[in-house]
């Protein structure tokens, strides 16, 4: 295909976003030309990277407002380098970022945009599936528009290396300062540690685990694999455990190594945010459950027996 | 002060979500009907600030077709402090129509936001990034798109149901032209074919469990 695709690229005081990097892979698909855009200063170190993943012009937007996160902003520097490039595709990952940064953009410019994308076949309009229901149902669609506004989905584009020239363009953005009036005022940094999002295991406990106490076990267990705990919704609407830990359509969306599901019956909407896991493991005094039927492995029993003899087996052959 | 919140009446799915023949929406024949579940939490958000500050609350009008609803309704009553959507719709999973309407009103728009207290002329925001928790102090007007996680929505009460059944829906007809992203079909994911392996049953099945961790190379 002809022209140009444009990256939005999301990085966090210029550290890079592992969600643009299946962006890229995303773009490169298409068979344009890539480039990409950061916004704000920090990301300008950012250029060997975004060569190393096929990026040909990297613009670097810079702003006095533009030392943090700010979402109206951003949008209008995306809106502003479009008008003046002129892309074909506009595409970002679809995170929390991705989305809303595409659609302050798509706003500006009176735009449509699709969200949260797989298959992308250009023709005289971009042909795509969407992911509707966290994923539970597909959409096919079509956009039609001078610049299609895309946003890929998360965890389904592999990351990977297509080295090339990278040129970099610096933008002096024009903002208006009313902006600065949605932009990032304070922020407390998360303890150090695996997040739900990038832990490598998680032990998710569902109604089954019965109360607030009974995710010690799961807890223990996370921590002898360098995990987290992660939970259903029935159990953040118990109030058992905060709703940063839920996974799922309305909660976070993981792709650990391995996901120990415990006590968990595996609703539709749990199970869009637990299927890009690489290996689940389901734990249930259910044969029948949805989680047992669709996990790789099962073990059907009361995860209160089971996990901490799990953790205990783990301690005996590591002491071996 | 005065919140507009903004809902969306979507299909409440069971299990699998069914299609109709034609492909074209969800067969909801056999469906409930609720709202998204963000939006829940974007009614909980206002409830509990209207309590915390005064005002009159009007669910009813949340339904209507949105921005030209929004102009007409503060052209009758006044200007709204905040309008609240949820994060996203349950159903079609856009991420846009806050935004898009906060814009149309030159309004500062924050989306996700896990935490919402007002003070004085000013909406504090916090949500949740990568690197921890962000803050935002939006002047109001301002529009803030609410996830899931920033309380627990209350139930309705008798009191309020019966209130909602004597209470008038306005309906707004959506003007503009169509955008050009055109739903062509809906389908079914595609199903996983999965023979699940039994490990056993009960605690006797811990060494299997681990065996497997090792393989997968987790230990």
């Amino acid at each position: 295909m002809e022209g140009t695709t444009l990256v939005v690229i999301e990085h966090d005081r210029g550290a890079l976003a592992e969600a643009s990097l299946e962006a890229l892979a995303a773009a490169r698909g298409l068979g344009t030309r890539v480039e990409a855009v950061t916004v704000g200063a920090d990301a300008d170190g950012l250029n060997d990277t975004l060569a190393a993943h096929g990026v040909s012009v990297h613009h670097r937007a810079h702003h006095e407002m533009l030392s943090d996160y700010a979402p109206e902003a951003w949008g209008e520097v995306v809106a502003g380098l479009v008008r003046s490039i002129s892309p074909r595709v506009v595409l970002a990952c679809g995170t929390d970022r991705g989305n809303e940064v595409l659609a302050q953009a798509a706003a500006r410019l009176d735009l449509p945009f699709a969200a949260n994308c797989t298959d992308l076949s250009p023709g005289d309009a971009l042909s795509m599936t969407r992911l509707r229901w966290g994923g539970s149902l597909l959409e096919d669609a079509t956009l039609s528009a001078p610049v299609w506004i895309v946003s890929v989905a998360h965890h389904l584009f592999e990351p990977s290396e297509a080295p090339t020239e990278c040129s970099t363009v610096d933008v002096e953005a024009e903002l208006d300062p009313a902006l600065a009036r949605s932009r990032v005022t304070a922020r407390v940094e998360r303890e150090a540690g695996v997040t739900l999002s990038s832990a490598p295991v998680v032990v998710g406990g569902g109604r089954g685990v019965g109360s607030p106490e009974g995710f010690a076990p799961l807890a223990e267990l996370a921590a002898e694999l360098g995990g987290v705990v992660g939970c259903s919704r029935a159990v953040t609407n118990n109030g058992w455990r905060s709703h940063t830990d839920q996974v799922g359509q309305t909660g976070t969306r993981i792709a650990p190594d391995v996901y120990i599901a415990c006590g968990i019956s595996g609703a539709i909407q749990h199970w869009v945010g637990a299927m890009a896991s690489k290996n689940i493991i389901a734990i249930n005094t259910d044969p029948q459950a949805n989680m047992v039927t669709k996990a790789g492995h099962a073990v059907i029993g009361d995860l209160h027996k089971v996990i901490p003899a799990i953790t205990e087996e783990i301690r005996r052959r590591r002491a071996s | 002060m005065r919140i507009l919140v903004c809902v969306k009446r979507v299909p409440a799915p069971g299990s699998k979500i069914n299609i109709t023949a034609d492909g074209q929406r969800v067969d909801d024949t056999n469906l409930g009907h609720t709202t998204s579940p963000h939006e829940e939490c974007a009614v909980e958000a206002a409830s509990q600030l209207i309590e915390e500050h005064g005002g009159e609350w009007d669910p009813q009008r949340t339904a209507a077709a949105i921005a030209a609803a929004v102009t007409s309704l503060e052209a009758e009553g006044g200007p709204f402090d905040l309008v609240l959507f949820g994060n996203e719709s349950a159903d079609s999973s856009g991420f846009q129509v806050g935004i898009r309407v906060a814009h149309a009103l030159g309004r500062p728009m924050v989306n996700g936001a896990k935490g919402l207290r007002v003070e004085g002329a000013t909406a504090h925001v916090e949500r949740e990034a990568d690197a921890g928790r962000e803050a935002y102090e939006l002047p109001m007007p301002a529009v803030v798109g609410v996830k899931e996680g920033i309380n627990l929505p209350r139930y309705p009460t008798m009191k309020g149901r019966l209130a909602s059944k004597k209470a008038g829906v306005v309906t707004v007809e959506p003007a503009g032209e169509a955008g050009g992203l055109q739903m062509v079909t809906l389908k079914p994911p595609p199903e996983r074919t999965n023979e699940t392996v039994i490990l056993g049953n009960g605690p006797e099945a811990a060494a299997a469990v681990v065996d497997v961790l090792e393989e997968i190379g987790v230990l």
